[in-house]
């Protein structure tokens, strides 16, 4: 009896010791995760201000528009070398949607990112010139941030 | 005693008839599409409106390579996994050797040219409203589209599902020929109807199933578990999706949410088919979104 308490009392030990160490071992990248989120999330913003004028929920207004594409092309070119530590994916870190993919498919990955500087670069000509001109390029822009989305996140509903 | 084992094999042979009779896979006659001329560019449209690509084309396939519709792409479901079959028009893979005929008798019934019946992981429940005239346009935009010579690979599926004779009950069953929503008020709805109902094929994933697999029509479109595993398929009738018209077609032709995040699962692939779409035809499906009775949760 003593033996059985003493047996499950160590693994419950070992298993705490587990969980700490796997909890603890996802510290390092917190930053990273957070950073990058928060670079979507500026893409996210800026892009609403965009779409918010394409759906005709706001007035359209070539200032605010270019001020917006700006961001984003300006965004898209920021080096995003850090932001990516290996062993940061979805399966081994909780917080994390990367799928592991990324990091298997270094040439795909910077060629789908080519294509969102390219359309941010199209937004930026776009927005300046007219409404007609700002939704076709949203089509391109929302073509090439999905692009992404569907080869290298986690699927979520 | 021996009047009673008479009985019991004579009840025995009645239902085995009775079986065999509303099992036998159905066929259009031929005659039906005799004087129907096909127009490759209605063809082209019915494609992307279907969401052929959507499940033939290779799993990773992207622009010009999703016309080539090698299938093999896999589908887990309760019941088994199925896997898409080669619909490209080569002869000895592909369905090169159809006529339209085998097109109309495996979308309007599930049938197929040498007389089985699909899984209706194929989604003839949805197909079986196409028009005639789409399904002999589709079929000669079909045999314009690239060869390949990928084989099929068998599909995975449980005892006793696996026994195909069964899906003639499941169509018995399952397989009405009505449409869900009856009154169309107005032609763009109507139009949205054929659209969501018949070829976009939505209710297929949007709408809960019994445990039997069979669309429970009570929830049309109410949402309903993800059949490829974690998560959920979105309510999208008007008792829970909130977005204005603008938003929604802002989805369908861009891929950003109200939220300006991006599609995400297998509607990537449908937002890629609506984006080529109309704007008539994407209003008609509005329109017929606002229009189907609300289904409240999920």
């Amino acid at each position: 009896m003593i033996k059985k308490i003493a047996f499950g009392a160590a693994g419950l030990a070992i298993a705490a010791t587990t969980v700490f160490a796997a909890s603890h071992a996802n510290s390092p990248f917190a930053g990273a995760i957070k950073a990058r989120q928060a670079h979507m999330q500026l893409y996210a913003h800026n892009i609403g201000i965009l779409g918010a004028m394409a759906k005709g929920a706001v007035e359209y207004d070539s200032i605010a528009a270019t001020a917006a594409a700006s961001n984003l092309a300006a965004l898209s070119l920021l080096s995003q070398a850090g932001y990516w530590p290996q062993g940061s994916d979805a399966e081994s870190v909780e917080g994390s949607e990367a799928l592991g993919a990324i990091w298997k498919n270094y040439g795909d990955v910077s060629e789908k990112s080519g294509a969102l500087v390219e359309a941010s670069q199209m937004m930026v000509g776009a927005a300046g010139s007219d409404l007609a001109s700002l939704q076709d390029a949203m089509k391109e822009l929302g073509g090439a941030c999905g692009a992404c989305h569907k080869s290298y996140r986690k699927p979520q509903s | 005693m021996k009047r009673v084992a008479i009985l019991f094999v004579c009840l025995a042979l009645f239902g085995a008839s009775v079986f065999w009779i509303i099992t036998i896979p159905k066929k259009t006659d031929p005659r039906e599409i005799a004087g129907l001329q096909p127009d490759l560019e209605q063809g082209a449209a019915v494609f992307i409106a279907g969401g052929c690509a959507s499940c033939h084309a290779a799993e990773k396939a992207e622009g010009e390579a999703k016309l080539i519709l090698t299938g093999g792409r896999a589908f887990p479901s309760d019941f088994g996994t199925f896997y898409a079959p080669n619909i490209s028009r080569d002869l000895e893979n592909g369905i090169g050797h159809w006529s339209a005929i085998d097109l109309v008798n495996a979308m309007r019934h599930g049938t197929s040219p040498k007389g089985k019946h699909y899984f209706p992981a194929f989604p003839y429940g949805a197909y079986k409203n196409a028009t005639l005239q789409d399904i002999v346009s589709l079929f000669a935009y079909l045999m314009t589209l690239p060869a390949a010579s990928d084989q099929n690979r068998p599909h995975d599926v449980k005892f006793p599902f696996d026994y195909r004779r069964s899906l003639g009950g499941w169509k018995f069953l399952f397989q009405k020929s009505d449409w869900v929503l009856e009154n169309t008020p107005t032609p763009e709805i109507e139009r949205g109807r054929y659209l969501v109902e018949a070829l976009g094929h939505c209710g297929e994933c949007h709408t809960p199933r019994s445990a039997l697999g069979g669309l429970d029509l009570s929830r049309w479109l109410g949402g309903a578990a993800n059949p490829a595993g974690k998560g959920e398929v979105p309510n999208i009738t008007p008792g829970k999706l909130n977005w204005s018209d603008a938003d929604i077609l802002a989805y369908f032709t861009t891929g950003f949410t109200p939220d300006f995040d991006t599609v995400g699962g297998h509607m990537v692939d449908v937002v890629d088919n609506l984006s080529m779409m109309p704007q008539a035809d994407l209003n008609a499906i509005i329109a017929y979104l606002n229009a189907v009775p609300a289904v409240t949760g999920k």
